[in-house]
């Protein structure tokens, strides 16, 4: 298992927020990065689910427990409260019904993480203000057309979605992909502006 | 320290199957249920009876190293050792040995012919004790069940009281599901391979053809051929060659033959086997009856058909894994039509409503449900990272 390479800068954010010796669920786990390293340093009890085939089959050969599985429909198996944390990377704004999603996360697991690009940060506003097209950055790098992201939104947006949803914020980090993190409080008007993607680790309210 | 795992029997008995017509002589012998008699889900009893088996590599000390490989229906436990009858390399040569995925360097490697099978376990071409005539179909109705009841006591008659690993594909996969859901203090492991966890309707169907055939040819008389001096051989090559269809794949048909001619520039207009794909099918059923008994095939055939663990589990899939400690690696390949990817899905939707340890994974391929028994590289990869991981925490586990 090769849990010892550094991990992408919202991973780390999620690892932090982890605790040790812990069960997780990591739901769209690509090729595994995130658990691999939480099972080496942290000591996680972990298992994948993860929509591509190769993603699978690359986990399953570096040794961790993953099946192939869609967000949207699979979740649906897991008994409740089996995990102590569920996570959803990067995942969130590709699923159908991304309510469904958040509400079965948190039926499996006593904790929700759930990472997304933000919407709201000020170089996605301005791509769009001054040159009219779909903002295209480095959390969102696939134009309009070929994009698998279908429900993307903003810290705001989230957090309305949490309220309306009677979910309790943990704790919420803005994030830049220079690693630099700042937390979320209140309605995260700041943190909407200059947070590039958001961690949110959330449970049940 | 590490020792042997082949006690010496002195029940051993003598081979059992004198007078019988294939010659399957090689490998190891056990004599089991000679204290009392295994009791069948039938109802009748079994016993004493004897399991021929195969091993590879060695026990470790703590006998913790034990994989159990389980054979598919025309399988047998040659499972990486030269066929007696055909002379072929063993059907898992590529997956079990020094070094490799099933890595004899570090496991001990057990493979048994079934119960109801006919290269030395017991079955309807052996001599019947109470008559002295072969079995026919006096031998009793057996069930996957039933077989891995006889592969539990093969194990006590080896000393092993849990496998690290039980493997197998297509009806391999049947009684690594069984084991799993029977004996699950038993296995740390699981790789159910290309199978499902109840036979559909169609391979059910799939089967009847195939039994039809058999019992078709008038050279079966009744199943009691062997007393006859006889064999249905052309029922069973016709059994086979319709089962080896389904253990294709279109795209696979089409690459390896297309609708090329037989050694002949044009069509014949006539039976013969005209096109390439006859002349294949007709080696594939006239090989087959070489080396395999017609009465097993019934009896194997119609093991596989009865087999339903949601059946067995009051309709639910995921009460036959509850509270299971097994870790389990399903696989499954994407041009199997006989035991699809959405069968084997079913199994990991139950193992995930059962909390199970699971990892699933599908493997490309055009070449239908015999993929399990190819080269296919990512199969192997994927089986090999999972199988290290297992023994990484069974030596875990051991050692607290």
């Amino acid at each position: 298992m090769s849990g010892t390479e550094s991990i992408r800068v919202d991973l780390g954010v999620i690892a932090e927020m982890v605790t040790p010796g812990t069960k997780v669920l990591d739901v769209g786990c690509g090729d595994g990065a995130l658990l691999a390293w939480l099972t080496e340093r942290k000591g996680i009890d972990g298992r994948g689910m993860e929509l591509s085939q190769q993603g699978v089959n690359a986990c399953v050969a570096r040794g961790l427990s993953v099946i192939q599985g869609d967000a949207d429909t699979d979740l649906a198996d897991y008994p409740a409260g089996a995990f102590d944390y569920v996570i959803l990377s990067q995942t969130l704004q590709a699923t159908r019904n991304p309510r469904l999603v958040i509400e079965q996360l948190l039926r499996i697991g006593r904790h929700a993480i759930v990472s997304f690009p933000n919407f709201g940060f000020w170089k996605v506003r301005t791509h769009l203000l001054c040159r009219g097209t779909m903002p295209m950055t480095s959390c969102l790098a696939e134009p309009w057309y070929s994009t698998p992201n279908i429900h993307l939104c903003t810290i705001r947006d989230f957090v309305d979605l949490t309220k309306d949803m009677g979910l309790s914020i943990e704790r919420g980090l803005a994030v830049n992909s220079d690693g630099g993190s700042r937390p979320i409080r209140g309605a995260g008007r700041l943190a909407n502006l200059f947070g590039e993607q958001a961690v949110f680790q959330l449970a049940r309210g | 320290m590490t020792m042997s795992a082949e006690p010496e029997n002195p029940a051993s008995a003598p081979d059992p199957e004198a007078g019988a017509s294939i010659a399957a002589t090689a490998g190891k012998r056990a004599l089991l249920g000679v204290d009392a008699p295994l009791r069948l889900d039938s109802g009748a009893t079994l016993g004493p009876f004897t399991v021929a088996y195969e091993t590879y590599g060695t026990l470790d000390s703590l006998k913790s190293n034990a994989v159990l490989v389980c054979h598919a229906l025309t399988g047998d436990h040659y499972a990486a050792s030269t066929h007696p009858v055909t002379g072929k390399p063993g059907w898992w040569g590529d997956l079990i040995g020094p070094g490799k995925v099933i890595d004899t360097d570090r496991f001990f490697v057990i493979c048994s012919n079934v119960l109801g099978g006919c290269m030395g376990t017991t079955g309807p071409r052996d001599l019947n004790p109470a008559t002295g005539r072969p079995y026919g179909l006096d031998f009793p109705v057996i069930t996957i069940g039933d077989m891995v009841r006889a592969q539990g006591l093969l194990l006590d008659y080896l000393g092993i009281e849990t496998l690290f690993c039980a493997i197998g594909g297509s009806m391999g996969g049947m009684q690594v599901l069984q084991w799993a859901s029977a004996c699950p203090e038993r296995l740390f492991a699981a790789v159910p391979i290309a199978t499902a966890a109840r036979h559909s309707a169609q391979n059910i169907a799939f089967h009847e053809v195939g039994r039809q055939a058999i019992m078709a040819d008038p050279e079966w008389r009744g199943g009691a051929y062997l007393d006859a001096g006889t064999r249905p051989r052309a029922g069973l090559a016709v059994a086979r060659m319709a089962a080896h269809i389904t253990y294709l794949s279109e795209p696979a048909l089409h690459r390896k033959f297309g609708r090329r001619l037989q050694s002949r520039e044009r069509l014949g207009f006539s039976f013969d086997a005209d096109f390439q794909v006859e002349s294949y099918l007709r080696h594939q059923g006239s090989s087959f009856v070489e080396r395999f008994d017609a009465n097993s095939y019934l009896y194997i055939t119609r093991a596989m058909d009865y087999f339903d663990l949601w059946e067995a589990n009051g309709g639910s899939l995921p009460k036959a894994f509850e509270g299971t400690k097994t870790r389990f690696c399903v696989v499954s390949f994407t041009s199997d039509w006989l035991f699809p990817t959405a069968e084997n899905r079913k199994i990991v939707h139950a193992l995930n409503a059962a909390a199970a340890n699971v990892s699933f994974v599908e493997i490309e391929t055009d070449k239908g449900h015999d993929a399990f028994l190819l080269d296919e590289p990512e199969f192997h990869s994927t089986v090999s990272g999972f199988i290290s991981s297992a023994w990484a925490a069974r030596q875990k586990a051991v050692r607290a």
